[in-house]
């Protein structure tokens, strides 16, 4: 069951519905498309217990100006693109509540381009071809395959009300730092045998600033040229994301989430996935330097990001005592796990019939609430 | 071919069997056959792949799969891929309408060649097309098999808009555009079927390792009533299994 969530009153300068991409159908030429900041866009999931894989707004460096339509619960992570809400500030990786007729919006960039809003229970767009993620270039997938526009009236799942997950955040320390210059770390192939040593230690040990020829498909570097032994074609080849391609000037080019299945230069090293997001978030000027790992090391890294997406409570949460029954029941925070509505709501009505739900050695049980407690 | 194929990395998700380096319908056949076998190894946390002229990319989840085992899985499958079954390869018939509005760039074919209209129409239509590969944009085949009389130069000066299914030639390639985009290929035709559907069941319907044959429509309208019963997804294009 899916609602009207948000309604789009300036759209900012590039927006678009993403998830984690459109796999398998790269055999076929599409492209795999999702989120540039894969880290920044699973915390937004995270953070209000939506699946991995829901589909969120990706706001580029002009945040846009959206209204709720609906009481629900959003998430903003990635870049500071200083988000308020009702011109009171948010902060980042951080869950909030918004009621029917909030106002997001957004002051302007302040650290990293991408900025993930995500929406409890993930954005209710069509599946194209097993992904909600907006494909712009071929116009498919997300909300009518393009970008948003003023007007445009975006759905989420869940019933209004239905978000009942205690606002969480992401420990400040699991926070990513974006800025310039950026370590990026890769893994040298597949054709690095076709450079010179000298090129791939110019490449190694150069700085590289991003270019204004930026965008979904990928990041055009600037700096010292890196030299090919033999020219820089060779018979297309698949691309994998990250893959650094060097065309004939020597100026690194690293595919992104819209790149082409395959192409035709050859390509230096790849960067590891737990530092694309670092990539996606440079502007152009912002300066890149390459330091090469092994895989064992792009996976402990991609394990250890893994482990900084834990969420913790917002608030230290306190316990609840209500009547069931007749009988005053003490439900500690640790087990409860979904109150209907919010439990810590200021907004509470003592009118209302409240549903709680708690977890008591693994075991679930729910019942109605007659008389609510908040101290 | 190489002796041996060449496992490369692509970063901490992908790798690479190589299996060759050069452009022949017999290291594609072992591509594909490696592709396909793979694909039906079940193997746990493969992602997709994309396989090329001559190498495969497989796309893997290392949280599910170590590299080191993956490896050997793929190295396994290739040592016991034994015969490739090339009676599975399909043929799909594509009618096309040379000529006219459809293919403006039929004039500048046929002077460039020095062969008439109807010589190039028959030459680019008589031809069995092998699709080396799917790439450059959704849908696309990379065609191997064009007639060497029918090389052409690609236009000087690209156009902006090139309307969805036109059929081109550009030096010793041919191919169909299967979305409207701007390019610079000699456009000798149009077909009215939809490469590219992303809301039909197979959104794609041109596979690699597949080969496609043009089949030149008679007139205009046999063109357009091919074109609606498309629209109401109530045309398959003729297909055959072929050795």
């Amino acid at each position: 069951m899916s609602t009207e969530a948000i309604s789009v009153i300036e759209p900012g300068l590039f927006t678009t519905v993403q998830d984690a991409g459109r796999y398998g159908y790269q055999k076929f030429g599409m492209p795999v498309a999702g989120a540039m900041d894969p880290f920044a866009f699973k915390a937004a999931n995270r953070l209000l217990g939506n699946n991995d894989n829901g589909a969120c707004l990706e706001v580029t460096v002009g945040g846009p100006k959206l209204a709720f339509l609906k009481e629900t619960q959003i998430a903003i992570t990635g870049a500071n693109l200083q988000p308020r809400l009702n011109k009171h500030r948010l902060n980042l990786w951080e869950s909030y509540i918004v009621a029917r007729g909030d106002e997001l919006d957004f002051l302007g960039a302040e650290n990293g381009v991408r900025a993930y809003i995500s929406v409890f229970g993930g954005i209710d767009v069509p599946l194209v071809m097993g992904s909600r993620s907006t494909y712009t270039k071929a116009g498919i997938g997300g909300f009518q395959g393009r970008e948003l526009r003023s007007g445009d009236v975006i759905y989420s799942y869940g019933e209004p009300g239905a978000a009942t997950v205690r606002p969480m955040c992401i420990e400040p320390e699991n926070i990513p730092i974006y800025g310039s210059p950026q370590i990026i770390r890769v893994i040298l192939g597949p054709q690095h045998t076709s450079f010179e040593s000298h090129g791939i230690e110019t490449f190694l040990t150069s700085e590289y600033s991003v270019s204004l020829d930026s965008d979904r498909m990928g990041y055009r570097l600037e700096g010292p040229p890196v030299n090919h032994i033999d020219g820089p074609d060779l018979i297309s080849d698949g691309n994998a994301c990250g893959s650094i391609q060097i065309p004939g000037n020597g100026q690194p080019i690293i595919l992104l989430s819209d790149r082409g299945t395959s192409g035709g230069y050859t390509k230096i090293a790849t960067v590891i996935t737990s530092d694309l997001g670092k990539v996606a978030q440079t502007m152009p000027g912002d300066v890149l330097i390459f330091e090469t790992v092994d895989i064992a090391a792009a996976v402990d890294s991609l394990q250890e990001c893994e482990n900084r997406l834990a969420t913790t409570w917002k608030e230290s949460p306190k316990s609840v005592l209500l009547k069931v029954d007749g009988e005053k029941v003490e439900i500690r925070p640790e087990y409860a796990i979904s109150v209907d509505p919010y439990l810590h709501s200021t907004r509470s009505d003592s009118n209302k019939t409240y549903i709680a739900s708690v977890k008591v050695l693994e075991e679930e049980f729910t019942f109605n609430i007659t008389d609510l407690d908040f101290d | 071919m190489y002796d041996e194929p060449q496992i490369l990395l692509a970063g901490d998700k992908s790798l690479v069997i190589e299996l060759g380096n050069e452009i022949t319908p017999e290291l594609n056949r072992l591509v594909h056959g490696i592709a396909s076998a793979i694909e039906n190894a079940d193997i746990e946390g493969l992602i997709d792949l994309i396989p090329t002229y001559r190498s495969v990319l497989i796309n893997y989840e290392p949280s599910r799969i170590p590299l080191s085992e993956l490896q050997s899985r793929i190295l396994d499958i290739y040592t016991n891929l034994d015969e490739i079954d090339t009676d599975k390869t399909t043929l799909v018939h594509l009618p096309v309408l040379y000529g006219g509005d459809y293919g403006p760039d039929l004039e500048f074919v046929s002077r460039h060649t020095g062969l008439s209209r109807s010589e190039v129409i028959d030459l680019h239509s008589c031809s069995v097309y092998l699709i080396y590969m799917m790439g450059f944009s959704p849908g696309f085949a990379y065609l191997g098999g064009l007639n060497e009389l029918l090389k052409t130069p690609r236009l000087e000066n690209p156009r902006l808009k090139i309307p969805v299914g036109s059929v081109g030639i550009a030096d010793m390639q041919t191919g169909v555009y299967p979305m409207e985009s701007p390019g610079g290929w000699q456009l000798i035709g149009r077909t009215p079927v939809k490469l590219f559907d992303p809301m039909r069941n197979t959104p794609i319907l041109l596979n690699s390792g597949n080969y496609i044959k043009f089949e030149p429509i008679g007139s205009e309208s046999e063109y357009k009533t091919i074109a609606s019963s498309v629209a109401k997804s109530q045309y398959e294009p003729k297909s055959e299994l072929v050795k």
